[in-house]
């Protein structure tokens, strides 16, 4: 979310967004704020705060490019990148409308069947960047992401990796087995920055929850751009320390 | 309701945004503990380890037997749409264009029993399949494979017959006699607002607090 911010501080423009699988609150607010040409996603949606309300906006009014997918057709786009092959198939999807938004995606005969047996390939995504937030980064560059393996399969998959991290540990974690399978190793990541609360007003697990208050607090300010843009002025614009709620 | 739809599966998988669904499976739950069932979007204790790819593997490999999915629309031919209507723009698909052809038992779930929700034809197909039934939160569905038609099967406590058929915007079959959809007994009911109020709090708290006071 540090990043995110910071991207509307600078007047970040034609972004394009890959929602792995889904987007939400960064991508609501760097839509609200003009950054935004283009999103990939099987969703927006700000959970149980509802609608994502200058997504809905942005996509009514055709201010950006929306390329619908499907949550297990971007993973399985992204496991061809990691693999370093061109695409992968994928089972379901055929009778969804999807298809015809999607002249990238194909729907072939399976070479290995006897019968007919139609299936969907899609190509590789490689992303420009991987961006995240992480609980731990290392002195040896590893970040520690956990259970959250689309995080680990991005970073892999993308060209370069940026994280942002809560707290820095001593030594190497890749030399402690229970903290390694968790880990992005530093091969992948080009950069990590510390940003405490850096998730805010999203969660870490373990480190403090999701700020349902906040997150319904916005919904409810974003319904206008009127309400959106004092959002900004107050939370995003102004460098106060507004990510370290009491 | 939804636990008797759920039977005697094994594994129930529950996605975005369904505190209802996952109500009724934590109450079966709470009654059948060999079931398993798996919230994808629990915040503590998420039942999966490869993240949020997982469950749409579980699924491919048929490790899931239920699962629920809604729609902004759904039309009498079990379409569901996700994405847009008239000017209207919905979150988007999320996993429907996959697990529902890939699940073997797909209850469709819309609480708002409406002509806005229940409609003749979408207009986007999110996602196409064989539902096992529709429930809204006036009547409940069976689907019948062969005539690709809905049969109501029952109408909850409070609402009639004429009602469903004024407030469904597609044909569907209808026996003689509609059976009333039956209630929650006095146990299940405990639980509900017990133990599962507490339980879904963790993932849902506006839900909770607005239906169960939790």
């Amino acid at each position: 979310m540090e990043v995110v911010r910071a991207l509307i501080r600078r007047r970040a423009r034609g972004l394009k967004l890959l929602g792995v699988p889904v987007l939400g609150f960064s991508a609501d607010l760097l839509i609200g704020a003009g950054c935004v040409a283009e999103v990939e996603t099987s969703a927006v949606s700000l959970g149980e705060a509802g609608l994502a309300p200058r997504f809905t906006e942005a996509a009514q009014k055709g201010e950006i490019k929306i390329r619908d997918a499907t949550c297990p057709a971007i993973h399985t786009a992204l496991q061809a990148a990691e693999k370093g092959v061109p695409f992968m198939p994928l089972r379901g999807v055929l009778g969804s409308d999807l298809l015809s938004g999607r002249a990238d995606w194909k729907v072939l005969q399976n070479p290995f069947a006897e019968g007919a047996d139609p299936i969907l390939y899609v190509p590789a995504i490689a992303p420009d960047i991987a961006l995240f937030h992480a609980r731990w980064a290392d002195e040896a560059g590893n970040v520690w992401i956990g259970r959250r393996k689309e995080v680990a399969t991005i970073a892999h998959a993308a060209k370069r990796t940026l994280a942002t991290f809560e707290e820095l540990r001593a030594g190497d974690m890749l030399e402690d087995e229970l903290l390694a399978p968790g880990v992005v190793a530093a091969v992948y990541v080009e950069a990590a920055a510390p940003a405490r609360r850096g998730a805010w007003p999203l969660g870490v697990a373990d480190a403090y929850d999701i700020d349902d208050e906040h997150l319904a607090r916005y919904a409810k300010a974003a319904r206008t751009r009127e309400g959106f843009q004092r959002y900004l002025d107050e939370f995003v614009c102004t460098r106060k320390k507004n990510s370290l709620p009491a | 309701m939804i636990a008797r739809l759920i039977g005697d599966a094994r594994h129930v998988a529950i996605g975005a945004a369904s505190p209802i669904p996952a109500s009724g499976a934590l109450l079966l739950k709470s009654q059948q503990p060999s079931l398993r069932v798996s919230l994808h979007q629990r915040r503590r204790a998420n039942p999966f380890t490869e993240g949020s790819r997982e469950l749409f593997d579980l699924a491919g490999q048929g490790r899931i037997d239920v699962f629920f999915l809604g729609g902004a629309q759904i039309d009498g031919e079990a379409n569901i749409n996700l994405v847009r209507a008239g000017e209207k723009r919905f979150p988007g698909s999320f996993g429907s264009a996959f697990m529902y052809p890939v699940i073997p038992r797909t209850i469709l779930f819309r609480e708002e029993h409406s002509r806005r929700a229940l409609v003749p034809r979408v207009e986007f197909v999110s996602a196409r399949g064989e539902p096992f039934a529709l429930l809204t939160g006036k009547a409940l569905f069976s689907w019948q494979k062969g005539a690709r038609r809905f049969r109501l099967e029952s109408v909850h406590p409070g609402h009639a017959v004429d009602e469903i058929q004024a407030d469904t915007g597609f044909g569907f079959d209808s026996p003689a006699r509609v059976p009333t959809t039956p209630s929650p007994t006095a146990v299940q009911l405990a639980l509900l607002r017990g133990r599962v109020a507490k339980e879904i709090a963790a993932d849902y708290p506006e839900f909770a607090a607005r239906v169960w006071d939790a």
